[in-house]
């Protein structure tokens, strides 16, 4: 095996990891928590990592690990949403853009195009201004923010097939043009849109902590990751772990999904193969 | 080439066009009188209806918009309903201090990618390679504001080598001033560095696969010329069209940043005017990082024919 094989070999292991530590914790915390993550103790605030509370405490004496497991639950689960809110709707418009092209691929590619003049994490920043920041907004904010990729990634494979012959042939057989697409184009749309679906979660995941550490993203006291880390700010010269613990986390997920990522597009895309 | 400067040129102006449409409607997706939403609560009638006049709410909505976007080309983005002050006063004001600290970040993340990819590259399944590939890889996993929250507790709090917090602006002191951008700087510098790595490494791979280089090598050039001459300037195309994505995603990305170091930027700006439902500020705010955006990425084209002349012959 060539060393760049054994290497992708290792990042695909290493990812996999990576995510199913994350999907074990949360279903840890699903059953059980060392403490209740909203519990405040102001008797022991700011503790340090010790055997009680292996990650420390915060400023309301908050366990830190129960926190971070219930942060891990909220984040996936927004990012989870988000994700298929993109990839329902962005597929939905990518195939009807270039399935029927003519003026609804006219009008649909310039909507896509004026989304994508925005840098992402702002358009999010400017619905939630309008939508009020709630989790319902974070995943609408951040959906309206990816769905023009997913709609550019389905088009561009609908386009590349729609005229190959298994097409025609299903059309001269008489199939409807639901029927088609279903059967045909949508099996072959599955791979480029499985690897952006692994894309958008990780930038989702960045985007919703960014957004919290900004103040206008999961409203407290409800714990994520990134409202975690804003929170710690105050306290960085005396409880240095509550700045590290959360970063950890969220940089070990990302890792997670991108090693993932990486693997899951080597495999599916013949061309990378050498 | 002339040809190809007017047709990008030509193709940014319906964009530009749909950015204004979009963030114009915006503000009108918010429930309730416009001229209240723009205006505060606390608004008196008789400005209620001066601004109901100038947006001329009572004719349809592309009038609205024409008379909207008119005010806008003047440079008239309306008034904050915190502080009172023209909307474009603000950004141009705060603009500056983004401008330097992500035209600092992505010139040095450039540099730093362009050479350790086309490096990685060239000594493919080596060592550096693996260490530039696995490095770039965990870089791009780390959020910037904790980076840069991690920075400012190592140099900041336990060295105390420089400013903790604040800011000092350029025209009071400058050696203050860069010692408050030093860790911001740095900061993105590391995180940006990673995409354009990988960027960089990928498309010189696939230029050292061509004939052309096999060619220049048997030549009996130097390793060196070689590189530099023929690998250099062809893989760099693509990745600068990654570098204007990057300055249009730090424009947005920037608030964290701005947040983590107390930087009184535009991303600041913008947040702390969602947080405070200062609704103009932030519909300027949005228009005006989005034509950035827009004019940025038009000039990266523009300049894409000195790397690769191939895309004006197209």
């Amino acid at each position: 095996m060539s060393l760049r094989l054994r290497h992708a070999g290792l990042n695909a292991i290493l990812g996999m990891a990576l995510v199913g530590a994350l999907l074990l914790t949360i279903g840890i915390g699903l059953c059980w928590m060392p403490y209740d993550p909203l519990a405040i103790d102001l008797a022991h605030p700011l503790g340090p990592p010790a055997w009680s509370h292996w990650f420390g405490t915060d400023e309301f004496g908050r366990d830190v690990l129960s926190r971070s497991m219930l942060g891990a639950r909220i984040s996936v689960l927004i990012a989870l949403a988000t994700v298929s809110v993109a990839i329902a709707l962005g597929t939905t418009l990518g195939l009807l853009a270039g399935y029927l092209r003519g003026w609804t691929d006219r009008l649909l590619m310039m909507v896509t195009d004026a989304v994508l003049a925005f840098p992402g994490i702002l358009l999010a920043l400017a619905l939630i201004a309008v939508l009020g920041s709630s989790n319902g907004s974070i995943i609408l904010a951040l959906a309206t923010a990816y769905t023009p990729s997913v709609v550019r990634v389905v088009r561009g494979t609908v386009l590349s097939i729609r005229e190959r012959e298994f097409i025609e042939a299903s059309r001269s057989a008489g199939d409807s043009a639901l029927a088609t697409i279903v059967r045909h184009i949508l099996p072959n749309i599955l791979p480029p849109v499985v690897v952006l679906a692994t894309s958008l979660f990780g930038w989702a995941m960045l985007s919703e902590s960014a957004l919290s550490f900004l103040g206008v993203g999961v409203p407290p006291p409800a714990p994520t990751w990134g409202n975690m880390l804003s929170a710690s700010r105050p306290y960085m010269d005396v409880a240095g772990w509550l700045s590290i613990v959360p970063g950890l986390c969220i940089a070990g997920t990302l890792l997670g999904i991108n090693l993932l990522g990486d693997a899951l597009r080597d495999w599916l895309d013949p061309r990378r193969q050498s | 080439m002339l040809g190809y400067i007017f047709k990008r040129l030509l193709l940014t102006l319906p964009t530009l066009l749909l950015v204004s449409v979009a963030v114009f409607l915006i503000i009108r997706l918010i429930p309730g009188d416009p001229a209240l939403v723009l205006l505060g609560e606390g608004a008196d009638a008789a400005s209620l209806a001066g601004v109901r006049a100038d947006l001329g709410l009572d004719r349809p909505l592309p009038v609205q918009f024409v008379s909207w976007l008119e005010h806008a080309l003047k440079g008239d983005l309306g008034h904050s309903i915190v502080s009172g002050e023209p909307v474009s006063g603000l950004i141009l004001q705060h603009f500056g201090l983004t401008a330097a600290v992500v035209l600092a970040a992505v010139t040095l993340a450039t540099l730093i990618g362009a050479t350790a990819g086309l490096a990685a590259a060239w000594r493919r399944n080596s060592a550096i390679d693996l260490a530039v590939v696995g490095a770039a890889t965990v870089v791009l996993a780390v959020p910037s504001f904790w980076l840069g929250l991690l920075l400012l507790l190592l140099f900041g709090l336990k060295l105390g080598w420089l400013p903790f917090v604040g800011y000092v602006p350029f025209s009071e002191s400058a050696t203050q001033a860069f010692a408050f951008l030093v860790l911001p700087i740095v900061t993105l510098t590391i995180t940006e560095s990673g995409v354009l790595t990988r960027m960089m490494r990928a498309s010189s791979l696939d230029v050292l696969e061509l004939d052309y280089v096999t060619h220049a090598r048997a030549k009996g050039l130097s390793e060196r010329t070689v590189l530099t001459r023929h690998v250099f300037p062809n893989a760099f195309a693509p990745t600068l069209t990654l570098v204007g994505l990057t300055l249009g995603h730090l424009l947005g990305g920037i608030a964290v940043i701005e947040t983590v170091f107390t930087l009184p930027g535009l991303g600041r700006l913008m947040v702390d005017s969602v947080l405070s439902r200062d609704y103009p500020v932030v519909q300027g705010c949005l228009l005006f990082t989005a034509v950035v955006y827009v004019v940025v990425n038009l000039l990266v084209d523009l300049c894409y024919p000195i790397f690769d002349p191939r895309v004006t012959a197209r």
